[in-house]
């Protein structure tokens, strides 16, 4: 500490090391060497190696050396590091450093208001979608931007892989020092890398609209860059997919940001054999198996949440405890990472303030993450997978002498990075600290009339005291070289207060303290342990100091570090991560139920004090006086039990519903989106629904591939699905799709005669393709889009076509009939009942609304009594929700259609349970309760058709996914846990002040919508409707 | 008796299949006396009286009782097995005056331009040919608070009869009431700059809530209160002078709140503007009836202790947050009513178009409330706060004949099936444009 041999100054020398051969010199040529030997230190070579009392040799920005025991070259400049550490600098794999941020303009996305972008903005020969940019070149855009490298040094960085942050293939990254020399010479890697996400950034064109879209866009552009390998003529020269065949010898880098879509992106690679590294967006913690199955490597930003403010209880109701439960857990995300044996990287990423990610880092480590894995994600793990190991991420001769020196452990609290050395030049962190002043010093101060003498207890560059026989008021500033020090001659009046805020002690007014007493202004060098200056008292006497050390400082006590409240026990990670989630998923199991009115949608009818037996997820048997050992047995009596409700139209359940950048989108896929999380999955077994189908919204005509799902609530998005089922398509006609609420629509079509020639040409098209595609499967593009019709028109795939008036659900059912298909189902269909007939004879399913109309001019004559008529006209009919809240209450929604016109009750509990099934070709499985059925069901507490009824049990498969009275416990479960979270935010909020923490912020539920009808949802809802996207669902 | 019922009633269905709801007429006004016989009578007061017979006398309910013997040659209705209500009553409606929900601004009046309109009569714009309101006289609501919309103070509602042939002739209760709105509490998202929009929603989405200006949504809505105050002090302050050199019509049009002619509705569901309703109650001495009021069962007994009324809007509703009881709307009534608070329940569904008010009562019903109480829900409570209890919301002697007969529970949609309905005596016309297309199709597809 006293022996200060580091003289130089950081800024020193930068230029003039990388002189750039082709550069001429304007001035005298001073080429210099730039060799060093740093001795004495504790080299942390890797996360392996630690040589102690070791010695590193640089010169001309290359290690020379490192070991213990080497002698210092003849013309090293040779800084003694006795008691500290040097490591090799940190490596931030996902950064944009020195690339400016592509600015969107206006418009994009997809909105009914607005007129659409249907191609690309891009001049030149590029790709038709404005998204995709894998021609982009990291490098050629780089330029060295030293307000954003410094934060990244004091961090701890040396290098950074930086890319473009924008579209869907963003095109090559590159590998750059964080040196402040000449852009030439920090590249250590031109192409490094390829970048891809989800999120189409500054592209203005309408597609894609939607996540879906995204991801089918990307699919897409593999298909395309691989066909366009051979050149094809009808291509002509495309850029940007010859780019993306170049790069895909890079390593692959997926942007997620979020647990769900690195799962997206993962299945998106594994689909074209590409291995993606994946960034995470920091709730990966929350399905850490799903993750580790992908065997991706990650890389993990830690930008925790903030604490948010909750002490109005006002505020704190409008904050979900899945937010709440975030903010505590977010920091365990690593640690997670760690223990589930996945690989990844650490950056800087998203975090608001660089500064913070030596503190973030830590609390991961108070997380469990180890120190070793830390330093490794941050050193070797991201140059291995770069392929710049060869030359920086470890401490060996011929990398690039890229380190950092430090005051103790890297990881350990209070360490002090003194400097960040980048290709072999210094740059500052923390200078001043280097040269440690701690300890006790005799001050003599010399004035006119004498002098007196002082002891100083320094206890760091900021705070010290001097001590007469009080300790006086006290102020000190030491910038490593020169030190300000200022007291007053009266006694602290206050126990703490000195130390820190320097700043304004030339005007000498100080803390209220220093008015009294005499003031002693002084200013100095700090030479070794001697010091000396000059200075002025209040008078206005000149004077003359010197200090000079004596001993060293008493053991400080604890320092005060504002570590935020972080204490165990945690919160608990459930499935989903939801307040009504569970740490277990619920089981599977046998269940017997006695002696219940049994609707059985079967011959058998209506079966009283009836027992059911559910065995392996199946029911077993059904009859009278059954027992079975070991099944969990349930009470029937005076309750009734039927099929699990089928919604054959559902909204719920997905990060995004619609995308409508075109008319023909049947490349998308509802399951490429699904949101396990959606809190309205619980609240719909409540209302005994155990399947429904997710369709795609109906901002198009020819719409996104459905979903069916089962309602296991807790399951993911694969747990979700419902398994070996017809696959389905949405459709849709009429007003929607014609975007009648836009002033200004330029999408074709604008009238129901475009409606039906979208369809027209949409499958004149696909068959074109097919026969293609038999004469030349090689040079015939791959169509996702028409790949899809391909299989309408092979009855591979079904329709499920959103329609309200008889005339354009005539002119579909003529376009399918010439193509030799059929429309399996007609949604909404609310003129169904005037063109029954037609509908009969085309073999058309449909499902209606019991009782909506009049929502727009469309529905004027939509009817009550829709289903009834064409249930009676032979039709299978089913009743849906497209509503979230009023699929809690299908079986109510069916029941109206015994008050308007008269359908029978058990006709009117098929229409939510068999028909459905019928419609989605599952009836072999589910809707009715027969022997070798899944077992789907509900138990009610009263008539099921009766407004009356609650569901006691939603069963799924066996497994009961709600109970009533499981309800109420969780309940209270959630109050307490909140409760807990919510002391502890406000104990956080203490410890930070109240600028540590941001207001509340509520937690919005997003509600997605068909688009068609108003929601009314409640006060923390935000209702998502046609063509509006959202990202993933993040909690 | 009953046959004969029937008779007509099948009469009148093959006449509706050759005429369009433009031939459904309003009935004349009910002269003499008339009797609904052997029903169960459910007064809306809470009480049933099993085969009890209503006399009805030029349009008012003379008597309700068990030993009713009807005169010679006077109508009877016979109820034997069924059951008897009182009208429903949609306590806040833009019944007429928004005709086709979206996409045809030239079919709505509900929402005028300004942020202070007392003066605005919603009564003016009541289209009584309304093809929704057949419907809802289906399904047993007679009368309707008809509301307007938009703005602060958005103006005044009245209460009209469903089976009317003009406003003049449909108004029930002229500007019962002036309907404020106040402004949220809850910033839809952050202050810009100061932090980031919640992850999970784009900035285009997010834009579209976007308080924008870096005000605090709480500190805008209180100074947003502050400025509503002002306007009553003001409007106080001019009509304690007896006469005025400038007229100001929107102070004129506040008077029945001071005088407590007229009720103030303050429209709302956060507890932060229900606290706000409170505070204004207190400062002017109005009637205040909270309108939405999703909160209102986190401060149910301020709401009692301070006789704020409360319209819940939707029964039919997602909680407001994913955390809170699934069951939460539905069970909201009972704790107003355990409370002690008067409430009503609505239906402001736009997609069914406000038909299911009595299943907004059933739901209730079944998380709570008594059927009888459900049932006041939406009869002589929202008499009672729309202030039309002294003429309707109960089956008692000296109300008018606003009276409904059911074929089963009315609270329940597998049995409720309104046969026969009377407003002031009327014996009113069930039919509607959609029992018309029903009789069109059936006959077509030949269906019994």
């Amino acid at each position: 500490m006293r022996k200060i041999k580091l003289l130089l100054s950081g800024l020193l020398a930068v230029v003039l090391l990388h002189a750039q051969e082709t550069f001429p010199v304007n001035g005298v040529a001073d080429k210099r060497s730039g060799s060093y030997a740093f001795i004495n230190a504790t080299i942390v070579k890797d996360a392996q190696t630690t040589l102690h009392n070791a010695t590193l040799i640089i010169k001309e920005g290359k290690i020379v050396a490192v070991g213990t025991g080497i002698p210092a070259p003849k013309d090293a400049v040779i800084i003694d590091c006795k008691d500290k550490y040097i490591y090799p600098s940190f490596i931030d794999i996902y950064s944009d450093y020195g690339i400016t941020a592509p600015q969107r303009q206006q418009g994009g996305g997809f909105n009914f208001n607005q007129p659409s972008q249907i191609t690309s903005n891009t001049k030149g020969a590029y790709n038709w979608n404005q998204a995709i940019k894998p021609e982009t070149d990291a490098y050629k855009q780089f330029t060295i931007d030293d307000s954003k490298a410094k934060p990244l040094r004091d961090a701890g960085f040396g290098t950074v892989l930086t890319h473009v942050k924008d579209g869907i293939a963003r095109g090559t990254g590159t590998v750059v020092t964080l040196a402040n020399t000449n852009d030439n010479f920090v590249i250590v890697k031109e192409k490094a890398s390829a970048h891809y996400s989800l999120n189409k950034g500054t592209s203005t064109q309408s597609y894609p609209s939607s996540v879906m879209g995204s991801i089918a866009l990307l699919r897409q552009t593999y298909l395309d860059a691989q066909w366009y390998k051979n050149k094809p003529a009808t291509e002509g020269t495309n850029i940007s997919l010859e780019a993306f065949n170049e790069t895909q010898s890079l390593p692959q880098i997926f942007e997620g940001n979020d647990k769900w879509t690195d799962l997206r992106g993962f299945r998106i690679g594994k689909e074209f054999g590409v291995q993606y590294i994946i960034k995470a967006g920091g709730n990966e913690y929350q399905r850490i198996n799903e993750l580790a199955a992908t065997k991706a490597t990650f890389i993990l930003p830690l930008n925790y949440p903030q604490a948010m403010d909750v002490e109005d209880p006002n505020d704190a109701r409008a904050v979900s405890l899945a937010d709440m439960k975030n903010w505590e857990l977010a920091p365990t995300n690593a640690a997670a990472f760690e223990k589930a044996n996945i690989p990844f990287c650490l950056t800087t990423a998203d975090l608001r303030d660089t500064k913070t990610f030596m503190t973030n880092l830590r609390k991961a480590i108070d997380m469990g993450l180890s120190e070793t894995k830390a330093f490794e994600a941050l050193t070797k793990t991201p140059a291995t997978l770069l392929n710049v190991y060869d030359k920086v991420g470890s401490l060996d001769a011929g990398k690039w002498a890229n380190f950092i020196i430090t005051s103790a452990p890297i990881f350990k609290e209070g360490t002090t990075i003194y400097s960040n050395w980048v290709q072999g030049e210094k740059y500052a962190v923390n200078e001043s600290a280097w040269n440690d002043i701690k300890g006790i010093y005799n001050l003599t101060i010399t004035t006119p009339t004498g002098t007196s003498n002082y002891t100083v207890d320094v206890k760091s560059s900021s705070s010290a005291s001097v001590i007469n026989k009080d300790t006086l008021n006290t102020r000190i500033s030491f910038d490593g070289k020169t030190v300000k020090l200022n007291f007053n001659n009266t006694a602290v009046q206050r126990n703490s207060g000195f130390g820190g805020g320097f700043g304004g002690m030339r005007g000498g007014a100080g803390n209220t303290g220093a008015l009294n007493g005499k003031q002693f202004r002084l200013t100095g060098f700090v030479s070794g342990d001697s010091w000396n200056g000059y200075g002025e008292d209040t008078a206005g006497n000149k004077i003359t100091w010197t200090a000079s050390f004596i001993k060293p400082a008493a053991i400080a006590e604890s320092s005060n570090k504002r570590t935020s409240p972080i204490t165990k026990p945690l919160s608990k990670v459930t499935y989903p991560f939801d307040g009504y989630g569970n740490e277990e998923l619920p089981k599977q199991e046998d269940i017997l139920i006695k002696n219940a009115t049994v609707w059985t949608n079967e011959k058998e009818g209506i079966l009283h004090n009836t027992d059911v037996l559910v065995k392996n997820g199946r029911i077993a048997k059904i009859g009278k006086n059954l027992s079975s050992a070991g099944a969990k047995e349930i009470d029937g009596t005076g309750k009734h039990l039927t099929p699990g409700i089928i919604d054959e139209h559902s909204h719920i359940a997905v990060s995004s519903i619609n995308e409508g950048g075109q008319s023909v989108t049947s490349e998308v896929r509802i399951a490429d989106n699904l949101n396990p999380e959606d809190i309205n999955i619980y609240r719909q077994l409540s209302g005994g629904v155990t399947s429904s189908h997710i369709l795609h919204g109906s901002a198009n005509t020819i719409g996104g591939q459905t979903q069916l799902i089962k309602l296991r609530w807790g399951a993911d998005d694969e747990g979700l699905k419902f398994k070996n089922w017809d696959p389905f398509i949405k459709f849709a006609l009429g007003e929607n799709v014609k975007r009648t609420t836009s002033q200004n629509n330029n999408r074709f079509p604008d009238t129901r005669m475009g409606v039906e020639e979208v369809l027209n040409d949409a499958f004149a098209r696909a068959r074109d393709y097919e026969n293609a595609m038999k004469l030349d499967p090689i040079h015939t593009r791959r169509d996702l889009e028409l790949d899809a019709l391909v299989e309408i028109l092979n009855k591979k795939r079904f329709i499920t076509c959103h329609s309200y008036v008889q005339s354009e659900i005539t002119a579909a059912m003529r376009v399918a009939e010439k193509y030799g298909f059929k429309f399996n189902t007609f949604t909404h269909v609310l003129e169904g009942y005037k063109v029954a007939d037609k509908l009969k004879t085309h073999g058309a399913n449909t499902s209606t609304f019991s009782d909506w109309w009049y929502y727009k001019v469309e529905v004027t004559d939509a009817i009550a009594y829709n289903a009834a008529i064409m249930q009676k006209a032979g039709l299978n009919v089913c009743i849906n929700s497209d509503d979230a809240e009023m699929a809690r209450r299908l079986n109510q929604e069916a029941a109206k259609t015994i008050k308007y016109g008269g359908v029978t009750e058990e006709e009117a509990l098929k229409m939510i349970t068999l028909n459905p099934a019928k419609a989605l070709h599952v009836a072999d499985r589910v809707g009715s309760i027969k022997e070798g059925k899944d077992a789907d069901l509900v138990l009610w507490s009263n008539h099921p058709l009766s407004i009356y009824a609650m569901s006691l049990y939603t069963i799924v498969d066996g497994t009961i996914y709600f109970s009533r009275d499981k309800d109420l416990e969780q309940r209270k479960k959630i109050a307490a846990e909140k409760e807990r979270l919510i002391q502890k935010l406000i104990a956080e909020k203490r410890v930070v002040g109240p600028g540590g923490v941001r207001p509340a912020e509520p937690s919005w539920q997003i509600i997605l919508s068909c688009g068609d009808h108003e929601e009314h949802n409640g006060l923390f809802t935000v209702d998502i409707q046609e063509g509006e996207k959202t990202t993933s669902g993040n909690k | 008796m009953k046959k004969i019922f029937i008779n007509l009633s099948a009469l009148l269905l093959i006449v509706s299949i050759t005429k369009a709801q433009e031939t459904i007429y309003p009935a004349p006004a009910n002269k003499g006396k008339f009797y609904i016989k052997n029903g169960t009578v459910h007064i809306g007061n809470g009480q049933i009286i099993e085969n009890a017979t209503i006399e009805v006398n030029n349009g008012k309910i003379v008597s309700v009782s068990t030993n009713i013997n009807p005169a010679n040659g006077a109508e009877v209705f016979d109820a034997t097995g069924k059951q008897v209500y009182p009208g429903l009553i949609l306590p806040s409606s833009d019944l007429g005056l928004k005709e086709i929900a979206n996409g045809v601004r030239g079919s709505n009046d509900h929402t005028e331009i300004g942020n202070y309109n007392p003066s605005i009569r919603s009564i003016t714009a009541y289209n009584t040919d309304s093809r929704v309101i057949r419907t809802l006289l289906a399904n047993g609501i007679l009368l309707a608070n008809i509301t307007p919309e938009g703005g602060i103070i958005s103006g005044s509602s009245s209460v009209v009869q469903l089976d009317a042939w003009n406003w003049e002739d449909a108004a029930y209760k002229m500007e019962n009431g002036i309907h404020l709105r106040l402004p949220s509490f809850i910033a839809r998202f952050g202050r810009r700059g100061g932090f980031t929009l919640p992850a999970n929603l784009p900035p285009d989405i997010a834009a579209r809530f976007g308080l924008g200006g870096g005000a605090d949504a709480a500190k805008q809505a209180m100074d947003k209160l502050e400025e509503i105050k002002s306007f009553f002090r003001q409007a106080k302050a001019y009509l304690a002078e007896a006469t005025h050199k400038e007229t100001n019509l929107k102070f004129e049009a506040v008077k029945g709140l001071f005088n407590k002619t007229q009720k103030l509705f303050v429209h709302g569901d956060q507890v932060k503007q229900m606290l706000a309703a409170i505070d204004i109650a207190k400062e002017f001495g109005f009637n205040v009836v909270m309108v939405g009021a999703s909160e209102s069962y986190q401060i149910a007994d301020l709401l009692k202790a301070n006789n704020i009324a409360v319209i819940l809007n939707q029964e039919h509703a997602l909680p407001a947050t994913e955390d809170d009881d699934i069951d939460q709307p539905f069970k909201t009534p009972a704790t107003l009513q355990k409370a002690g608070v008067l409430f009503a329940l609505n239906d402001a569904f736009d997609e069914a178009r406000y038909r299911n008010l009595s299943f907004n009562a059933g739901t209730a019903a079944t998380y709570g409330l008594t059927k009888e109480e459900a049932l006041q829900a939406i009869t002589l409570n929202s008499a009672k706060i729309l202030g039309i209890d002294a003429t309707t919301g109960s089956i008692e002697a000296g109300k008018d004949a606003n009276i409904i007969i059911s074929d089963g529970d009315i609270l329940d949609m597998r049995t409720s099936n309104v046969s026969t309905a009377f407003i002031q005596g009327r014996k009113v016309s069930l039919d509607n444009k959609q029992k018309e297309l029903y009789e069109k199709y059936k006959y077509k597809y030949g269906i019994k």
